[in-house]
């Protein structure tokens, strides 16, 4: 119970940091939103339009500055995010997100979670038959694939499976365009095509690092006094492989992948600009090139929230499995 | 001074040796030393002076003056690759650099100071190892103005410390109690000489692993900063290639090398530290070497 209580302060205070940083930022670096709202409507507001604008996302400049914190954090918290000052003047912020946070979800995330559980089995059965060619293979493989930046692959997938091939398969948009969204076979068909390059290029660079986690923490366990007890005992390989060795040298591949969230959410940003699929990512590009004030701080709240939840979820998986955390607590 | 320079030596004719017989740690250390080559004497290797310059027919394709092709634009490929592997390069191991010298600076004082400091560094770690760090570098770089070398790496390195600070400060919190660390105390040498002499050369080939990550790290985030055209359009590195290739369609233009050479050297640089750093875990950690295949055959 007290640990659960010490990861939930933690949550809070983290939270707390990425809002305050997301507070002072804007007002630390030169460069001001009201001026940039200026240059995007090209002067055709008045400046008292402006100024309420502004003031709809908690900009306001001639108050305290300990006022403005304060009332920012309380919008930020209860979900008053303000209007888009960017591209998509005066739509609630919470709007732009809604759209684009189920495409999002359903591509990084699946193919995310598919890396991971992918990876960790390759990397099971790699450390488990050392010296095997799986194990002979795949290390240096992918030490060089997780080296990969993610838009290169991302360009040399375009270039190969759809330039080359006249177009086989689709190098951006979530859909094709003038088909309306419906629980149709063509339009279902249509999202998956589209979703076939993106989702290759997160697999193939996030997969590598998981393989060559698990494999090395696989022969670490597999060292262990308990695997040769196992043998002793005379379980089948498959029982030892799984419930004795695995299920040990998965704890450190758990709690790595929360941590790891960051840099999928920087490749999901990548791949998702290379692809112009209208994901998060690519939001938060669009929001940075329009000085999207309000949708970049709520984007960046939204991401921060994402890697903490991920955090908590993988501590709860671990006290779950890891009886030893369990007794700790 | 007590420390020998004996066993130094030997120690570090321990890792040459050990290198040398790494396969992966070897073709790591070739590209890595033909870059650096590339970078200090980008003149050995094209005879074009200014690399930016509009100075050819544009869409050439790879022909015996122009081993690559031209651009769009009309620049020769080849020679803004020889040329932007400096900046490319300055950027990994400058960033890389300050990195683990701030992971150092905080996860060893954290773990020798202990207590409240130790409370507050490791919670400072976690907060920034948590957030995430590319959006951040991203909205960093657009507030900052246009992304010059300076705030590029600046960005780098304010994001890149933390990970490497968690491990050494448990590395540090597990040396803390062993013998020769024990022994130094009660010799009475001031606890300065005993964390930068006793405890820091034993930790070294931690410290080089998260060195090259984080130069891993700075090399794919400064080409993707560059590559979103948040770094300064101007100047000559691979990032920026990236940036005006995707800004000419390139790969629908006809001219893919433009897009693919300079995503190939940011692929290799990073490669070379990515083999570097997994020879160095083969080394310290026998376990992970590959194993010949006649101790496998068992019976």
């Amino acid at each position: 119970m007290r640990y659960l209580l010490r990861r939930g302060g933690f949550f809070l205070l983290t939270l707390w940091a990425a809002l305050t940083l997301n507070f002072f930022l804007p007002r630390l670096m030169p460069g001001s939103p009201l001026q940039a709202l200026r240059d995007r409507t090209h002067n055709k507001l008045s400046p008292a339009a402006l100024q309420e604008l502004l003031t709809s996302y908690g900009f306001k400049p001639d108050e305290n500055l300990a006022v403005q914190y304060v009332d920012y954090l309380g919008n930020m918290v209860t979900g008053h995010w303000g209007v888009s000052i960017g591209g998509s003047l005066g739509v609630p912020v919470t709007t732009i997100i809604g759209e684009a946070l189920p495409w999002t979800l359903g591509l990084v995330g699946v193919t995310t979670v598919l890396a991971f559980l992918l990876g960790s089995l390759i990397g099971t059965v790699a450390g488990w038959k050392r010296g095997g060619r799986l194990d002979a293979v795949l290390p240096p493989v992918f030490v060089i694939t997780s080296a990969l930046p993610y838009f290169w692959i991302a360009l040399l997938m375009i270039l190969v499976f759809s330039v080359w091939t006249g177009g086989a398969l689709p190098s951006d948009f979530n859909y094709e365009t003038g088909l309306q969204p419906a629980f149709t076979g063509e339009f279902i068909g249509s999202v998956l095509r589209h979703a076939v390059l993106p989702s290759a290029t997160i697999l193939i660079t996030s997969i590598g690092g998981w393989i060559l986690t698990m494999r090395n923490n696989m022969i670490t366990t597999l060292a262990e006094d308990y695997v040769r007890m196992g043998r002793a005992k005379g379980l089948s390989g498959r029982q030892i492989m799984l419930g004795y060795a695995a299920r040990n040298a998965f704890l450190p591949n758990l709690s790595g992948f929360a941590m790891s969230l960051g840099f999928v959410i920087a490749g999901s940003i990548l791949v998702e600009y290379v692809f112009n699929y209208p994901g998060l990512g690519y939001l938060l590009y669009n929001s940075v090139q329009n000085v999207d004030y309000p949708l970049m701080q709520a984007l960046f709240m939204l991401f921060t929230v994402a890697v903490l939840v991920a955090v908590l979820a993988c501590d709860l998986a671990t006290v779950w499995l890891d009886p030893r955390a369990r007794a700790k607590g | 001074m007590t420390v020998l320079p004996a066993p130094r030596i030997r120690a570090r004719g321990g890792v040459w040796t050990a290198v040398r017989h790494n396969r992966k740690a070897m073709a790591g250390l070739i590209l890595l030393v033909l870059f650096c080559l590339v970078a200090a004497w980008p003149g050995l290797f094209t005879s074009v002076d200014d690399p930016n310059a509009l100075a050819y027919a544009p869409a050439l394709q790879p022909s015996w003056d122009h081993p690559l092709g031209t651009t769009s634009l009309g620049q020769d490929i080849y020679a803004q690759l020889v040329h932007g592997t400096r900046e490319s390069l300055v950027i990994a191991l400058v960033a890389g650099l300050f990195a683990t010298v701030l992971s150092v600076l905080v996860g060893v004082s954290a773990a020798y100071l202990g207590g409240i400091v130790d409370d507050i560094l490791s919670m400072l770690t976690n907060v920034v190892l948590v957030i995430p760090a590319f959006p951040l570098i991203i909205i960093l770089a657009k507030y900052a103005g246009q992304g010059t070398l300076g705030v590029m790496l600046f960005v780098l390195v304010i994001t890149g410390w933390s990970y490497g600070a968690n491990q050494l400060r448990a590395q540090a919190l597990s040396l803390r109690n062993r013998d020769f660390l024990e022994a130094a105390r009660v010799r009475g040498e001031r606890r300065i000489y005993i964390i930068v002499f006793e405890a820091l050369p034993t930790m070294t080939s931690l410290i080089v692993a998260n060195f090259l990550g984080a130069a891993l790290y700075s090399v794919l985030s400064a080409a993707g900063l560059q590559f979103l055209g948040l770094g300064d359009p101007n100047s000559s590195s691979w990032g920026t290639m990236l940036y005006w290739s995707q800004n000419q369609q390139a790969l629908l233009s006809g001219i893919p090398l433009w897009a693919l050479a300079p995503g190939l050297c940011v692929a290799l640089l990073g490669t070379s530290f990515a083999l570097i750093n997994y020879a160095f875990d083969e080394i310290g950690n026998p376990a992970l070497r590959p194993v010949r295949r006649q101790r496998v055959r068992r019976s």
